[in-house]
Protein backbone atom coordinates (compact mmCIF):
# COMPACT_ATOMS: atom_id res chain seq x y z
CA UNK A 1 0.00 0.00 0.00
CA UNK A 2 3.00 2.26 0.96
CA UNK A 3 4.51 1.56 -2.32
CA UNK A 4 1.12 2.77 -4.52
CA UNK A 5 0.83 6.02 -2.27
CA UNK A 6 4.42 6.70 -3.33
CA UNK A 7 3.58 5.59 -7.27
CA UNK A 8 1.07 8.41 -6.88
CA UNK A 9 2.84 11.13 -4.91
CA UNK A 10 5.77 10.55 -7.10
CA UNK A 11 3.60 11.45 -10.04
CA UNK A 12 2.55 14.96 -8.29
CA UNK A 13 5.95 15.78 -6.41
CA UNK A 14 8.60 15.18 -8.83
CA UNK A 15 9.86 18.50 -8.55
CA UNK A 16 10.59 17.91 -4.61
CA UNK A 17 12.55 15.35 -4.53
CA UNK A 18 13.96 16.33 -0.53
CA UNK A 19 10.26 16.06 0.56
CA UNK A 20 9.64 13.19 -1.91
CA UNK A 21 11.66 11.03 -0.30
CA UNK A 22 10.42 11.95 3.26
CA UNK A 23 6.89 11.26 2.52
CA UNK A 24 8.85 8.05 1.43
CA UNK A 25 10.66 7.23 4.07
CA UNK A 26 7.14 8.20 6.22
CA UNK A 27 5.19 5.31 4.19
CA UNK A 28 7.59 3.02 3.92
CA UNK A 29 7.83 2.83 7.84
CA UNK A 30 4.14 3.11 8.25
CA UNK A 31 3.69 0.32 5.98
CA UNK A 32 6.32 -1.87 7.44
CA UNK A 33 4.49 -1.36 10.46
CA UNK A 34 1.29 -2.99 9.72
CA UNK A 35 0.30 -6.37 8.78
CA UNK A 36 0.64 -6.72 5.21
CA UNK A 37 -1.42 -9.49 2.71
CA UNK A 38 1.81 -10.66 0.99
CA UNK A 39 4.74 -12.02 2.02
CA UNK A 40 7.19 -9.33 0.64
CA UNK A 41 10.76 -9.71 1.02
CA UNK A 42 12.15 -6.48 -0.49
CA UNK A 43 11.03 -4.12 -3.36
CA UNK A 44 12.64 -2.23 -6.19
CA UNK A 45 11.38 0.45 -8.54
CA UNK A 46 12.76 -0.95 -12.56
CA UNK A 47 14.37 1.69 -14.86
CA UNK A 48 10.50 2.13 -16.53
CA UNK A 49 9.40 2.81 -13.10
CA UNK A 50 7.54 -0.66 -12.77
CA UNK A 51 7.54 -2.13 -9.26
CA UNK A 52 9.33 -5.70 -8.66
CA UNK A 53 8.52 -7.71 -5.60
CA UNK A 54 10.27 -9.94 -4.30
CA UNK A 55 8.34 -12.42 -2.73
CA UNK A 56 5.31 -14.89 -2.03
CA UNK A 57 1.43 -14.31 -2.02
CA UNK A 58 -0.55 -15.49 0.48
CA UNK A 59 -4.04 -16.95 0.89
CA UNK A 60 -7.11 -14.21 1.53
CA UNK A 61 -9.88 -15.80 3.22
CA UNK A 62 -13.23 -13.53 3.74
CA UNK A 63 -15.97 -13.73 5.48
CA UNK A 64 -18.89 -12.05 3.11
CA UNK A 65 -22.03 -13.69 2.87
CA UNK A 66 -20.05 -16.95 2.39
CA UNK A 67 -16.22 -18.13 2.51
CA UNK A 68 -13.98 -16.64 -0.07
CA UNK A 69 -10.68 -17.64 -0.20
CA UNK A 70 -8.45 -16.14 -2.90
CA UNK A 71 -4.59 -15.47 -3.53
CA UNK A 72 -3.38 -12.00 -2.41
CA UNK A 73 -1.58 -12.28 -5.60
CA UNK A 74 -5.08 -10.81 -7.33
CA UNK A 75 -4.35 -7.77 -6.00
CA UNK A 76 -1.48 -6.93 -6.90
CA UNK A 77 -0.08 -5.27 -4.29
CA UNK A 78 -2.50 -3.28 -4.26
CA UNK A 79 -2.78 -1.73 -7.11
CA UNK A 80 -6.03 -3.81 -8.95
CA UNK A 81 -8.70 -4.39 -7.58
CA UNK A 82 -9.77 -8.21 -6.75
CA UNK A 83 -13.10 -9.64 -8.11
CA UNK A 84 -14.06 -12.65 -6.47
CA UNK A 85 -17.74 -14.27 -7.16
CA UNK A 86 -19.00 -11.25 -8.57
CA UNK A 87 -17.62 -9.18 -5.58
CA UNK A 88 -14.97 -6.55 -6.05
CA UNK A 89 -12.41 -6.15 -3.43
CA UNK A 90 -9.79 -3.92 -2.89
CA UNK A 91 -6.48 -3.32 -0.57
CA UNK A 92 -6.07 -0.04 0.88
CA UNK A 93 -3.44 0.55 3.63
CA UNK A 94 -3.31 -3.01 4.48
CA UNK A 95 -7.22 -3.31 4.99
CA UNK A 96 -9.66 -4.86 2.59
CA UNK A 97 -12.57 -2.86 1.53
CA UNK A 98 -15.64 -3.70 -0.36
CA UNK A 99 -15.97 -1.91 -3.95
CA UNK A 100 -17.71 -1.43 -7.19
CA UNK A 101 -15.83 -2.43 -10.55
CA UNK A 102 -14.10 0.73 -10.22
CA UNK A 103 -12.70 0.55 -7.08
CA UNK A 104 -13.96 3.52 -6.03
CA UNK A 105 -13.55 4.51 -1.79
CA UNK A 106 -15.65 7.01 -0.13
CA UNK A 107 -14.51 8.83 2.46
CA UNK A 108 -16.18 10.44 5.21
CA UNK A 109 -14.89 14.24 6.31
CA UNK A 110 -11.88 12.70 8.42
CA UNK A 111 -10.35 11.04 5.40
CA UNK A 112 -11.70 7.71 6.87
CA UNK A 113 -12.85 5.18 4.09
CA UNK A 114 -16.75 4.37 5.00
CA UNK A 115 -16.89 1.14 2.59
CA UNK A 116 -17.65 -1.74 3.45
CA UNK A 117 -14.91 -4.27 5.25
CA UNK A 118 -15.76 -7.61 5.26
CA UNK A 119 -14.69 -9.66 7.75
CA UNK A 120 -10.78 -11.12 7.00
CA UNK A 121 -9.77 -14.20 8.54
CA UNK A 122 -6.66 -14.29 6.01
CA UNK A 123 -3.83 -15.48 6.49
CA UNK A 124 -1.24 -12.72 6.61
CA UNK A 125 2.21 -12.04 6.85
CA UNK A 126 1.90 -12.06 10.70
CA UNK A 127 0.21 -15.00 10.64
CA UNK A 128 2.91 -16.63 8.97
CA UNK A 129 5.59 -15.38 11.19
CA UNK A 130 3.38 -17.05 14.10
CA UNK A 131 3.00 -20.19 12.52
CA UNK A 132 7.18 -20.47 12.05
CA UNK A 133 7.85 -19.13 15.27
CA UNK A 134 5.35 -21.70 16.86
CA UNK A 135 7.15 -24.56 14.48
CA UNK A 136 10.78 -23.32 15.30
CA UNK A 137 9.49 -23.00 19.53
CA UNK A 138 8.16 -26.50 19.17
CA UNK A 139 11.02 -28.32 17.41
CA UNK A 140 13.30 -26.73 20.00
CA UNK A 141 11.48 -27.37 22.78
CA UNK A 142 10.14 -31.17 21.68
CA UNK A 143 14.23 -31.71 20.90
CA UNK A 144 15.49 -30.17 24.43
CA UNK A 145 12.35 -32.90 25.82
CA UNK A 146 14.19 -35.92 24.37
CA UNK A 147 17.55 -34.59 24.79
CA UNK A 148 16.62 -35.08 28.40
CA UNK A 149 15.36 -38.72 28.60
CA UNK A 150 17.61 -39.75 25.76
CA UNK A 151 21.03 -38.20 28.01
CA UNK A 152 19.79 -39.07 31.51
CA UNK A 153 18.53 -35.67 32.40
CA UNK A 154 21.24 -33.74 30.73
CA UNK A 155 20.43 -31.06 27.88
CA UNK A 156 22.91 -30.82 24.92
CA UNK A 157 22.89 -28.92 22.46
CA UNK A 158 20.74 -25.82 22.26
CA UNK A 159 19.05 -27.32 25.25
CA UNK A 160 21.94 -25.81 27.19
CA UNK A 161 21.17 -22.26 25.94
CA UNK A 162 17.59 -22.86 27.02
CA UNK A 163 17.51 -24.92 30.07
CA UNK A 164 18.83 -22.22 32.49
CA UNK A 165 15.98 -19.97 30.97
CA UNK A 166 13.25 -22.23 31.60
CA UNK A 167 14.92 -22.88 35.44
CA UNK A 168 15.26 -18.98 35.49
CA UNK A 169 11.69 -18.08 34.82
CA UNK A 170 10.44 -21.52 37.15
CA UNK A 171 12.79 -20.01 40.12
CA UNK A 172 12.65 -16.11 39.72
CA UNK A 173 9.61 -15.36 38.08
CA UNK A 174 6.69 -17.93 38.96
CA UNK A 175 8.08 -19.41 42.33
CA UNK A 176 7.98 -16.17 44.40
CA UNK A 177 5.42 -14.57 42.52
CA UNK A 178 2.59 -17.30 42.80
CA UNK A 179 3.77 -19.34 45.59
CA UNK A 180 5.80 -22.57 46.24
CA UNK A 181 2.31 -24.35 45.78
CA UNK A 182 0.23 -23.09 43.02
CA UNK A 183 3.47 -22.33 40.30
CA UNK A 184 3.09 -25.47 38.46
CA UNK A 185 -0.35 -25.05 36.86
CA UNK A 186 0.71 -21.79 35.69
CA UNK A 187 4.80 -22.96 34.46
CA UNK A 188 3.40 -23.89 30.49
CA UNK A 189 1.76 -20.69 30.17
CA UNK A 190 4.65 -18.69 31.68
CA UNK A 191 7.10 -20.21 29.27
CA UNK A 192 5.11 -20.27 26.12
CA UNK A 193 4.30 -16.53 26.58
CA UNK A 194 8.09 -15.27 27.37
CA UNK A 195 9.52 -17.73 24.69
CA UNK A 196 6.81 -16.49 22.15
CA UNK A 197 6.95 -13.08 22.74
CA UNK A 198 10.74 -13.02 22.82
CA UNK A 199 11.35 -15.15 19.71
CA UNK A 200 8.75 -12.63 17.92
CA UNK A 201 10.48 -9.45 19.43
CA UNK A 202 13.74 -10.70 18.17
CA UNK A 203 12.21 -11.79 14.54
CA UNK A 204 11.43 -8.39 14.49
CA UNK A 205 14.80 -7.36 14.35
CA UNK A 206 16.00 -9.33 11.81
CA UNK A 207 16.14 -7.85 8.28
CA UNK A 208 12.52 -9.36 7.74
CA UNK A 209 11.68 -7.37 9.71
CA UNK A 210 8.01 -8.67 10.60
CA UNK A 211 6.80 -6.43 13.00
CA UNK A 212 4.11 -9.41 14.94
CA UNK A 213 4.80 -8.08 18.38
CA UNK A 214 4.27 -4.57 17.41
CA UNK A 215 0.41 -5.18 16.42
CA UNK A 216 -2.37 -4.42 18.48
CA UNK A 217 -4.53 -7.59 17.61
CA UNK A 218 -1.71 -9.99 18.82
CA UNK A 219 -0.52 -7.69 22.28
CA UNK A 220 -4.48 -8.02 23.09
CA UNK A 221 -4.82 -11.44 22.23
CA UNK A 222 -1.79 -12.32 24.84
CA UNK A 223 -3.28 -10.26 27.11
CA UNK A 224 -6.69 -11.69 27.03
CA UNK A 225 -5.36 -14.97 27.68
CA UNK A 226 -3.47 -13.86 30.93
CA UNK A 227 -7.04 -11.93 31.61
CA UNK A 228 -9.06 -14.88 31.37
CA UNK A 229 -6.85 -17.29 33.29
CA UNK A 230 -5.96 -14.60 36.24
CA UNK A 231 -10.11 -14.64 36.46
CA UNK A 232 -10.49 -18.36 36.01
CA UNK A 233 -8.40 -19.42 38.50
CA UNK A 234 -9.28 -17.01 40.80
CA UNK A 235 -9.95 -18.63 44.47
CA UNK A 236 -12.58 -17.10 46.72
CA UNK A 237 -10.60 -15.00 48.79
CA UNK A 238 -9.62 -13.19 45.21
CA UNK A 239 -13.23 -12.26 44.66
CA UNK A 240 -13.84 -11.33 48.13
CA UNK A 241 -11.58 -9.05 47.61
CA UNK A 242 -13.03 -7.87 44.37
CA UNK A 243 -16.23 -7.41 45.72
CA UNK A 244 -15.57 -6.63 49.42
CA UNK A 245 -12.44 -5.39 49.79
CA UNK A 246 -12.68 -3.85 53.23
CA UNK A 247 -13.78 -7.51 54.75
CA UNK A 248 -15.30 -7.92 58.26
CA UNK A 249 -13.39 -4.06 59.61
CA UNK A 250 -17.20 -2.49 59.36
CA UNK A 251 -20.81 -2.57 59.95
CA UNK A 252 -22.45 -3.69 56.44
CA UNK A 253 -23.94 -0.29 56.99
CA UNK A 254 -20.90 1.54 56.78
CA UNK A 255 -19.26 -0.15 53.34
CA UNK A 256 -22.49 0.21 51.50
CA UNK A 257 -21.28 4.60 50.71
CA UNK A 258 -17.40 3.63 50.36
CA UNK A 259 -18.32 0.65 48.19
CA UNK A 260 -20.06 2.55 45.69
CA UNK A 261 -16.73 3.76 44.73
CA UNK A 262 -14.36 1.16 45.72
CA UNK A 263 -16.16 -1.41 43.77
CA UNK A 264 -15.93 -0.24 40.35
CA UNK A 265 -12.30 0.80 41.24
CA UNK A 266 -11.54 -2.59 41.79
CA UNK A 267 -13.00 -4.12 38.68
CA UNK A 268 -11.78 -1.14 36.72
CA UNK A 269 -8.35 -2.59 38.11
CA UNK A 270 -9.32 -5.74 36.76
CA UNK A 271 -9.41 -4.25 33.39
CA UNK A 272 -6.53 -2.14 33.49
CA UNK A 273 -3.68 -4.86 34.59
CA UNK A 274 -4.46 -6.46 31.36
CA UNK A 275 -5.13 -3.06 29.18
CA UNK A 276 -1.60 -2.11 30.21
CA UNK A 277 0.02 -5.44 29.51
CA UNK A 278 -1.22 -5.20 25.95
CA UNK A 279 -0.60 -1.39 25.64
CA UNK A 280 3.07 -1.84 26.89
CA UNK A 281 4.16 -4.72 24.79
CA UNK A 282 2.76 -2.80 21.43
CA UNK A 283 4.12 0.54 22.13
CA UNK A 284 7.16 -0.71 23.19
CA UNK A 285 7.45 -2.59 20.18
CA UNK A 286 6.03 -0.32 17.74
CA UNK A 287 8.23 2.64 19.12
CA UNK A 288 11.35 0.25 18.92
CA UNK A 289 10.65 -0.05 14.79
CA UNK A 290 9.72 3.42 14.09
CA UNK A 291 13.27 4.63 15.74
CA UNK A 292 15.08 2.18 14.14
CA UNK A 293 13.28 2.54 10.86
CA UNK A 294 13.28 6.39 11.18
CA UNK A 295 17.51 6.12 11.71
CA UNK A 296 18.14 3.95 8.71
CA UNK A 297 15.64 6.38 6.55
CA UNK A 298 18.35 9.00 7.53
CA UNK A 299 21.03 7.66 6.26
CA UNK A 300 19.27 8.30 3.05
CA UNK A 301 17.66 11.48 3.89
CA UNK A 302 21.46 13.13 5.08
CA UNK A 303 23.39 11.34 1.77
CA UNK A 304 26.94 13.33 3.57
CA UNK A 305 30.02 12.00 4.50
CA UNK A 306 29.39 13.05 8.59
CA UNK A 307 25.63 12.53 8.55
CA UNK A 308 24.94 9.13 7.31
CA UNK A 309 27.62 7.40 9.38
CA UNK A 310 26.37 9.19 11.81
CA UNK A 311 22.90 7.96 11.49
CA UNK A 312 24.09 4.53 11.20
CA UNK A 313 25.57 4.35 14.21
CA UNK A 314 22.90 5.88 15.99
CA UNK A 315 20.79 3.05 14.19
CA UNK A 316 23.48 0.25 15.17
CA UNK A 317 23.32 1.33 18.82
CA UNK A 318 19.64 1.10 18.86
CA UNK A 319 19.04 -1.70 17.22
CA UNK A 320 21.64 -3.07 20.16
CA UNK A 321 19.51 -1.42 22.66
CA UNK A 322 16.23 -3.13 21.48
CA UNK A 323 17.53 -6.32 21.52
CA UNK A 324 17.76 -5.52 25.10
CA UNK A 325 14.02 -4.22 25.10
CA UNK A 326 12.98 -7.41 22.91
CA UNK A 327 14.20 -9.61 26.39
CA UNK A 328 13.04 -6.98 28.96
CA UNK A 329 9.14 -6.83 27.25
CA UNK A 330 8.75 -10.77 27.41
CA UNK A 331 10.55 -10.65 30.55
CA UNK A 332 7.89 -7.86 31.83
CA UNK A 333 5.15 -9.18 30.27
CA UNK A 334 5.73 -13.00 31.75
CA UNK A 335 6.47 -11.64 35.20
CA UNK A 336 3.35 -8.83 35.57
CA UNK A 337 1.17 -11.62 34.24
CA UNK A 338 2.85 -14.06 36.88
CA UNK A 339 2.25 -11.46 39.46
CA UNK A 340 -1.47 -11.26 38.60
CA UNK A 341 -2.01 -14.88 39.09
CA UNK A 342 -0.04 -14.71 42.17
CA UNK A 343 -2.50 -12.27 42.95
CA UNK A 344 -5.92 -14.09 41.90
CA UNK A 345 -4.55 -17.41 43.70
CA UNK A 346 -3.67 -16.07 46.64
CA UNK A 347 -5.60 -17.75 49.96
CA UNK A 348 -5.33 -16.12 53.39
CA UNK A 349 -5.57 -17.06 56.84
CA UNK A 350 -8.48 -15.86 57.26
CA UNK A 351 -7.25 -14.86 61.36
CA UNK A 352 -4.13 -13.09 60.14
CA UNK A 353 -5.87 -10.94 57.52
CA UNK A 354 -8.60 -10.00 59.98
CA UNK A 355 -5.58 -8.87 62.53
CA UNK A 356 -3.61 -7.26 59.77
CA UNK A 357 -6.87 -5.05 59.03
CA UNK A 358 -7.69 -4.92 62.43
CA UNK A 359 -3.96 -3.03 62.46
CA UNK A 360 -4.75 -0.74 59.83
CA UNK B 1 -7.36 5.17 20.98
CA UNK B 2 -9.21 5.67 17.49
CA UNK B 3 -6.13 4.87 16.03
CA UNK B 4 -5.53 1.28 17.72
CA UNK B 5 -9.16 0.68 17.06
CA UNK B 6 -8.66 0.97 13.22
CA UNK B 7 -5.19 -1.12 13.57
CA UNK B 8 -7.08 -3.70 15.35
CA UNK B 9 -7.70 -6.63 12.66
CA UNK B 10 -10.42 -9.33 13.80
CA UNK B 11 -8.78 -11.96 12.02
CA UNK B 12 -5.33 -11.74 13.45
CA UNK B 13 -6.65 -12.05 16.45
CA UNK B 14 -8.32 -14.68 15.88
CA UNK B 15 -5.19 -16.61 14.23
CA UNK B 16 -3.23 -15.47 17.08
CA UNK B 17 -5.62 -16.79 19.42
CA UNK B 18 -5.91 -20.18 17.65
CA UNK B 19 -2.32 -21.08 17.02
CA UNK B 20 -1.12 -19.56 20.11
CA UNK B 21 -3.64 -21.87 22.07
CA UNK B 22 -2.76 -25.02 19.75
CA UNK B 23 1.72 -24.22 20.37
CA UNK B 24 0.50 -23.81 24.70
CA UNK B 25 -1.27 -27.01 23.74
CA UNK B 26 1.13 -28.85 22.19
CA UNK B 27 3.91 -27.67 24.03
CA UNK B 28 2.28 -28.51 27.37
CA UNK B 29 1.71 -31.88 26.44
CA UNK B 30 5.40 -32.50 25.13
CA UNK B 31 7.61 -30.24 25.61
CA UNK B 32 7.13 -28.23 29.39
CA UNK B 33 5.69 -31.09 31.21
CA UNK B 34 8.85 -33.54 30.47
CA UNK B 35 11.72 -30.60 30.46
CA UNK B 36 9.93 -29.77 34.34
CA UNK B 37 9.40 -33.32 35.17
CA UNK B 38 13.10 -34.29 34.10
CA UNK B 39 14.60 -31.06 35.89
CA UNK B 40 12.80 -31.84 38.89
CA UNK B 41 13.71 -35.09 38.85
CA UNK B 42 17.13 -34.20 38.57
CA UNK B 43 16.91 -31.99 41.18
CA UNK B 44 15.31 -34.46 43.17
CA UNK B 45 18.08 -36.82 42.58
CA UNK B 46 20.55 -34.11 43.48
CA UNK B 47 18.94 -33.57 46.96
CA UNK B 48 18.79 -36.83 47.43
CA UNK B 49 22.35 -37.56 46.68
CA UNK B 50 23.27 -34.42 48.68
CA UNK B 51 21.19 -36.08 51.87
CA UNK B 52 22.82 -39.45 51.12
CA UNK B 53 26.62 -37.73 51.17
CA UNK B 54 25.22 -36.27 53.91
CA UNK B 55 24.29 -39.38 55.87
CA UNK B 56 27.32 -41.42 54.79
CA UNK B 57 29.39 -38.44 56.60
CA UNK B 58 27.68 -38.48 59.39
CA UNK B 59 28.03 -42.28 59.80
CA UNK B 60 31.55 -41.66 59.20
CA UNK B 61 31.78 -39.43 62.22
CA UNK B 62 29.61 -42.05 64.19
CA UNK B 63 31.99 -44.25 63.11
CA UNK B 64 35.14 -42.44 64.01
CA UNK B 65 33.40 -41.53 66.91
CA UNK B 66 33.17 -44.86 67.83
CA UNK B 67 36.49 -46.11 67.32
CA UNK B 68 37.73 -42.60 69.16
CA UNK B 69 35.80 -44.06 72.12
CA UNK B 70 36.86 -47.02 72.02
CA UNK B 71 40.53 -46.24 71.85
CA UNK B 72 39.86 -43.73 74.49
CA UNK B 73 38.40 -47.15 76.71
CA UNK B 74 41.18 -48.97 75.80
CA UNK B 75 43.46 -46.40 76.81
CA UNK B 76 41.86 -45.87 79.99
CA UNK B 77 42.04 -49.21 80.93
CA UNK B 78 45.34 -49.69 80.15
CA UNK B 79 45.97 -46.51 82.44
CA UNK B 80 43.69 -48.21 85.41
CA UNK B 81 45.28 -51.18 84.94
CA UNK B 82 48.98 -49.99 85.36
CA UNK B 83 48.17 -48.61 88.25
CA UNK B 84 46.26 -51.24 89.59
CA UNK B 85 49.39 -53.03 88.97
CA UNK B 86 51.47 -50.26 90.56
CA UNK B 87 49.10 -49.82 93.64
CA UNK B 88 49.89 -53.79 93.96
CA UNK B 89 53.78 -53.78 93.82
CA UNK B 90 53.85 -50.88 96.48
CA UNK B 91 51.51 -52.97 98.86
CA UNK B 92 53.57 -56.33 98.38
CA UNK B 93 57.08 -54.18 98.53
CA UNK B 94 55.68 -52.18 101.61
CA UNK B 95 53.81 -55.51 103.26
CA UNK B 96 56.90 -57.52 103.04
CA UNK B 97 59.29 -54.16 104.64
CA UNK B 98 56.69 -54.89 107.36
CA UNK B 99 56.84 -58.38 107.67
CA UNK B 100 60.92 -58.13 107.63
CA UNK B 101 60.99 -55.36 109.99
CA UNK B 102 58.36 -57.14 112.45
CA UNK B 103 60.34 -60.40 111.83
CA UNK B 104 63.88 -58.75 111.87
CA UNK B 105 62.49 -57.14 115.33
CA UNK B 106 60.88 -60.11 116.97
CA UNK B 107 64.26 -62.04 116.22
CA UNK B 108 66.24 -58.55 117.58
CA UNK B 109 63.88 -59.29 120.86
CA UNK B 110 64.38 -62.85 121.09
CA UNK B 111 68.21 -62.23 120.75
CA UNK B 112 68.54 -59.49 123.07
CA UNK B 113 66.50 -61.69 125.48
CA UNK B 114 68.87 -64.50 125.48
CA UNK B 115 71.91 -62.23 125.51
CA UNK B 116 70.00 -60.98 129.01
CA UNK B 117 69.42 -64.27 130.13
CA UNK B 118 72.92 -65.41 129.61
CA UNK B 119 74.75 -62.26 130.63
CA UNK B 120 72.26 -62.99 133.93
CA UNK B 121 73.51 -66.50 134.30
CA UNK B 122 76.98 -65.43 133.66
CA UNK B 123 76.51 -62.87 136.84
CA UNK B 124 74.99 -65.34 138.56
CA UNK B 125 77.95 -67.49 138.23
CA UNK B 126 80.57 -65.37 138.21
CA UNK B 127 78.89 -64.13 142.13
CA UNK B 128 78.97 -67.60 143.06
CA UNK B 129 82.62 -68.13 141.81
CA UNK B 130 83.72 -65.03 143.89
CA UNK B 131 81.51 -65.46 146.95
CA UNK B 132 83.41 -69.03 146.67
CA UNK B 133 86.90 -67.93 146.23
CA UNK B 134 86.48 -64.83 148.73
CA UNK B 135 85.41 -67.61 151.41
CA UNK B 136 88.62 -69.80 150.72
CA UNK B 137 90.83 -66.48 150.69
CA UNK B 138 89.29 -65.71 154.09
CA UNK B 139 89.40 -68.99 155.83
CA UNK B 140 93.41 -69.47 154.51
CA UNK B 141 94.09 -65.53 156.16
CA UNK B 142 92.30 -66.33 159.44
CA UNK B 143 94.41 -69.98 159.83
CA UNK B 144 97.29 -67.70 158.74
CA UNK B 145 96.40 -65.03 161.32
CA UNK B 146 95.75 -67.18 163.98
CA UNK B 147 98.46 -69.68 163.88
CA UNK B 148 101.07 -67.89 166.86
CA UNK B 149 99.39 -66.54 170.08
CA UNK B 150 100.63 -63.26 170.27
CA UNK B 151 99.12 -62.33 167.28
CA UNK B 152 96.06 -63.46 168.40
CA UNK B 153 95.82 -61.56 171.46
CA UNK B 154 97.01 -58.53 169.96
CA UNK B 155 93.93 -58.72 167.23
CA UNK B 156 91.46 -59.30 170.20
CA UNK B 157 93.23 -56.11 172.34
CA UNK B 158 92.82 -54.40 169.23
CA UNK B 159 89.25 -55.23 169.02
CA UNK B 160 88.56 -54.37 172.53
CA UNK B 161 90.18 -50.79 172.35
CA UNK B 162 88.16 -49.81 169.39
CA UNK B 163 85.13 -51.00 171.78
CA UNK B 164 85.99 -49.27 174.99
CA UNK B 165 85.79 -45.78 172.74
CA UNK B 166 82.54 -46.66 172.39
CA UNK C 1 -5.99 15.20 17.28
CA UNK C 2 -5.94 18.66 18.19
CA UNK C 3 -2.52 20.61 19.81
CA UNK C 4 -4.07 21.25 23.33
CA UNK C 5 -4.53 17.36 23.62
CA UNK C 6 -1.37 16.64 22.68
CA UNK C 7 0.24 19.01 24.35
CA UNK C 8 -1.77 17.61 27.61
CA UNK C 9 -0.49 14.11 26.14
CA UNK C 10 3.14 15.53 26.84
CA UNK C 11 2.45 16.70 30.01
CA UNK C 12 1.08 13.60 31.09
CA UNK C 13 4.17 11.70 29.87
CA UNK C 14 6.60 14.04 31.53
CA UNK C 15 4.93 13.67 34.92
CA UNK C 16 4.95 9.67 33.89
CA UNK C 17 8.45 9.89 33.30
CA UNK C 18 9.48 11.94 36.71
CA UNK C 19 7.60 9.59 38.42
CA UNK C 20 9.45 6.12 37.31
CA UNK C 21 12.65 7.90 36.85
CA UNK C 22 12.33 8.47 40.55
CA UNK C 23 10.87 5.17 41.33
CA UNK C 24 13.85 3.58 39.87
CA UNK C 25 16.25 6.01 41.75
CA UNK C 26 15.00 4.39 44.84
CA UNK C 27 15.10 1.04 44.06
CA UNK C 28 18.96 1.91 43.29
CA UNK C 29 19.15 3.58 46.47
CA UNK C 30 17.44 0.65 47.83
CA UNK C 31 19.46 -1.78 46.23
CA UNK C 32 22.71 -0.46 47.35
CA UNK C 33 21.25 0.32 51.02
CA UNK C 34 19.86 -3.71 51.13
CA UNK C 35 21.80 -6.15 47.94
CA UNK C 36 20.08 -9.03 49.49
CA UNK C 37 16.72 -7.43 49.23
CA UNK C 38 17.61 -7.17 45.57
CA UNK C 39 14.93 -9.38 43.96
CA UNK C 40 12.09 -8.29 46.39
CA UNK C 41 12.95 -4.93 45.67
CA UNK C 42 12.95 -5.38 42.02
CA UNK C 43 9.51 -6.78 41.67
CA UNK C 44 7.74 -4.16 43.95
CA UNK C 45 9.88 -1.82 41.63
CA UNK C 46 7.87 -3.14 38.40
CA UNK C 47 4.77 -3.12 39.52
CA UNK C 48 5.09 -0.02 40.89
CA UNK C 49 6.49 1.60 37.48
CA UNK C 50 4.10 -1.18 35.89
CA UNK C 51 0.97 0.89 37.35
CA UNK C 52 2.39 4.39 36.69
CA UNK C 53 3.45 3.40 33.14
CA UNK C 54 -0.53 2.62 32.43
CA UNK C 55 -1.47 5.96 32.97
CA UNK C 56 0.90 7.63 30.38
CA UNK C 57 -0.68 4.91 27.93
CA UNK C 58 -4.00 5.91 28.74
CA UNK C 59 -3.11 9.48 28.23
CA UNK C 60 -1.01 8.48 24.80
CA UNK C 61 -3.52 6.72 23.35
CA UNK C 62 -6.71 8.86 24.33
CA UNK C 63 -5.03 11.72 22.20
Amino acid sequence: MGFTSYASDKENATEESGKDLKTEIKEYIQHHLQDSHDFSLFSYTKENGEHKYVGFPLPIILWDNGLKVFSSSKFHHGEEIAEVDGNHYKLYHSKIYKTDAHGAINYDEEHHPTNAKPLDFSITKNVVMIFITGLLMLWLFTSLAKSYSKNNGVPTGAGRFFEPIVLYIRDDIARPNIGEKRYKKYMPFLLTIFFFIWFLNIFGLTPLGINVTGNIAITFSLAIMTFLITNFTGTKDYWMHQFDPLGKSLPWYGKILLYIILVPIELLGLIIKPFSLLIRLYANMQAGHIVLMSLIGLMFIFKSWLGSPLSFLLAFAISLIEILVALLQAYIFTMLSALYFGFASEEHEHEHEHEAELSH
Amino acid sequence: MEKLLNEFSIGLFFWQTLLFGLLLFLLWKFAWKPILNAVNDREDGIKDALAAAENAKKEMQNVTADSEKLLKEARAEREALLKEAREIKNTIVSDAKELAKTEGDKIIKQAQAAIESEKKAAVADIKNQVANLSVEIAEKVIKEELSDKSKQLKLVEGMLGDIKLN
Amino acid sequence: MEIPLMVGAGLVVIGVGIGIGKIGGSAMDAIARQPEAYGKIQTAMLIAAALIEGIGFAALFAV
